[in-house]
């Protein structure tokens, strides 16, 4: 709507063009100051912080020590390691958990799509931490679960699930299934069933028509997936706190107790931020594996 | 060629071996929580082999249903489908050896149009070199060959549409069915594809079983065209025979122009019904079986009748209506009149444009329409859009 067409009878005036020109700025404005206030300053004071040297009782001066960066990564090198280990195992377990679920759905789900939609986010409408303690309860060495176990002596007296990564990794991708389910759901839902049809009709069975054709044009769908489940997981602390031991600590619960407890905003920045970076580095190499803007043109059309 | 000058369903060429596909008492009803819906009432048909068989009729009735039941895509609830002699029901669609052509195309977006065209040779675990070539042959043949590495979506409307095609045949199937392929595409491109699928299906020489609803584009490829309505056939025949022998009212009404006219026998002899409407005028009706004071139903197309003015015609011309023209419309190399019966009904008549490009008659003017018996087409059942008996009934 930037110019009149040379037939067009309606005359603009020149301001008015330049004005309307200019409308998809406008209405970015909001949005883009927002953004600016509440995520670039805090990151830009961060990362600043993270250069700083002192303690919480003399103060912080910057004196662009990148050092920190190096002496947290060897301190806290275990915990970073097991974080990425978790968030990988718990995005592959959401996938296979949620690919199914959400291909059912789109494809089976008829006039009921939303219901199950609903029910698959239900859990949202508790509270986080509550819903992870329920787990503490699901999983407690007498509790229902285990006690039943124990009572018939399928699992010895001494066994135990809470403090455990096992314990961790079933919270984490219980609490972070719907973010894997809705991404897929939408990339499966918009894919014209006649093209299964047509791949079952060039003798393909169900399964190859699956693998040759719904698994690489939901392609798009997996990867938000994943981005949506593996860059929190990796980041998380709730499920590690509540559910885990001394031996399943993560990263996120280092740079909460160094910031809330120890006060060592430097140290709490400098990982931040080298987590931030791992994170950017391990998507975008994903990314170029997977070939995903090729895919996404496909899956757009 | 196998294309059949009868109307009955069921004889195909004696001695030739089975048909390239046979329906026997198919039948296919849709249950949902509420309500069932039979979609396929009854149905027996032989297609023969390399024959273009088009299913014709509005939406709903059944053509469609029948198209993916030959497919696989649905079970009939009741019947046999056969390939060469052999029953598919309860055969998967990847296990039938005929391939669709879908109205939408369905062309997998993520694969070149080579790829697209390969994936069911590469299926069927044939070898590379010559998947290859049959692959090159195959967009030879469609007019693609230089646009094997593009993507579908780079390619035009028309040009999908030849992916699509060229997909289904290279496999060489028993049959190829077609599901609307031209449906949307526009007119001239249509037209022109019509010609182009001809070409095709007798250079290949296979079965091509097509659906549409557009009785132009069958009465142009078919070699037979069977008629549906409301999941039955209402007929079976060449295009020629539908056309100029319809049996019913619904296919005298979907396929071209019908004037219908509703009439009482005033007398029948040798197999001709009369009705004698006085000075208004007097339809005769080769009939079979018919007898005084019958109600009837005649059709007549609106080409074969001649407009005449002042005396009643003579000669071999012995059905004459009279009437006054009510409306004129020129359409370059043809005229029509509206023509409003004495007795009520208004019957339509095509004027082709001769050496003078005078209108023969005017609006208000009262004229005669004659047309010799052999045109009068006695009909059964009810009226195609469910509007024309009440117009009609004079």
């Amino acid at each position: 709507m930037s110019r009149a067409l040379p037939d067009d009878d309606v005359r603009i005036s020149p301001l008015r063009q330049r004005l309307g020109r200019l409308t998809g700025y406008w209405l970015a404005l909001p949005g883009g100051l927002w953004l600016a206030i509440f995520f670039v300053i805090p990151m830009v004071y961060l990362l600043s912080l993270s250069l700083m040297t002192g303690d919480f009782i003399n103060g912080f001066s910057q004196t662009f020590h990148v050092s920190t960066y190096w002496h947290t990564i060897s301190l806290y090198h275990d915990q970073f390691v097991r974080s990425i280990i978790y968030a990988i195992i718990v995005t592959l377990l959401t996938i296979v958990l949620a690919y199914p679920m959400a291909y059912w759905i789109a494809m089976r789900g008829g006039r009921h799509k939303s219901t199950y939609l609903l029910i698959i986010l239900l859990p949202f409408f508790v509270s986080f931490v509550i819903r992870t303690l329920q787990w503490q309860f699901i999983l407690a060495d007498n509790g229902f679960v285990l006690g039943t176990l124990k009572h018939l002596h399928l699992v010895g007296s001494d066994f135990h699930l809470l403090a455990t990564p096992v314990a961790v990794i079933c919270g984490l991708t219980y609490n972070y299934l719907p973010f894997m389910v809705l991404p897929l759901y939408v990339s499966i839902e918009r894919l014209d069933p006649r093209l299964m049809e047509a791949a079952n009709d060039l003798y393909a069975s169900k399964l190859q028509a699956l693998l040759r054709i719904v698994l690489p044009l939901t392609v798009p769908g997996i990867f938000a997936g994943v981005l949506m489940t593996f860059v929190p997981v990796a980041s998380d602390f709730v499920n590690a706190q509540l559910l885990g031991g001394a031996k399943t600590t993560m990263i996120g619960n280092v740079i909460y107790t160094l910031y809330l407890t120890n006060n060592d905003y430097p140290a709490a920045s400098a990982l931040s931020f080298t987590l931030m970076g791992a994170l950017l580095i391990g998507i975008f190499a994903y990314a170029r594996a997977l070939g995903t803007k090729d895919v996404m043109e496909a899956a757009a059309l | 060629m196998t294309s059949q000058m009868h109307a009955q369903p069921h004889d195909a060429a004696p001695g030739e071996g089975p048909a390239a596909i046979e329906l026997r008492g198919v039948e296919k009803t849709f249950f949902s929580k509420s309500e069932t819906f039979q979609a396929v009432k009854r149905l027996d048909l032989e297609i023969g082999e390399g024959e273009f068989l088009s299913l014709l009729g509005p939406s709903g009735c059944g053509k469609t249903t029948t198209l993916r039941m030959i497919a696989g895509f649905e079970e009939p609830t009741a019947g046999e489908i056969l390939l060469h002699g052999r029953n598919q029901v309860g055969v998967p669609p990847y296990k039938r050896d005929v391939n669709t052509v879908f109205q939408s195309y369905a062309l997998f977006p993520h694969m070149t149009v080579a790829q697209n065209v390969a994936f069911g040779l590469e299926r069927k675990r044939i070898g590379k070199a010559e998947v290859h070539s049959r692959v090159e042959e195959m967009l030879q043949l469609v007019g693609l060959a230089d646009r094997g590495e593009r993507r579908p979506q780079q390619l035009s409307g028309g040009q999908q549409q030849r992916v699509a095609l060229a997909r289904a045949l290279v496999n060489r199937p028993s049959a190829l069915l077609l599901d609307e392929p031209l449906a949307a595409l526009d007119l001239k491109l249509r037209q022109a594809m019509q010609v182009e699928l001809k070409r095709i299906q007798r250079d290949v020489g296979i079965t091509f079983v097509f659906v549409t609803h557009d009785q132009g584009e069958a009465l142009t490829m078919s070699d037979r065209i069977v008629v549906m309505n409301n999941g039955l056939i209402e007929q079976v025949g060449s295009p020629q025979e539908l056309y100029e022998r319809p049996k019913t009212r619904f296919v005298a009404g979907f396929l071209g122009t019908s004037n219908i006219m509703e009439g009482t026998v005033t007398s029948y002899a040798d197999g001709v019904a009369v009705i004698d409407a006085g000075d208004d005028g007097r339809v005769l009706v080769p009939a079979d079986d018919s007898a005084v004071g019958d109600q009837i139903t005649v059709s007549v197309r609106p080409e074969k009748i001649v407009l005449t003015h002042g005396e009643r015609p003579s000669g071999d011309r012995e059905c004459s209506v009279q009437g006054t023209v009510s409306e004129m419309v020129y359409l370059g190399t043809s005229n029509t009149y509206e023509i409003r019966l004495n007795g009520g009904e208004t019957l339509t008549v095509l004027e082709q444009n001769g050496s003078t490009a005078e209108a023969t008659a005017r609006r208000g003017e009262k004229v005669w329409l004659s047309w010799r018996p052999q045109h009068s087409l006695l009909l059964t059942g009810a009226p195609a859009d469910g509007t024309g008996a009440a117009d009609d009934a004079g």
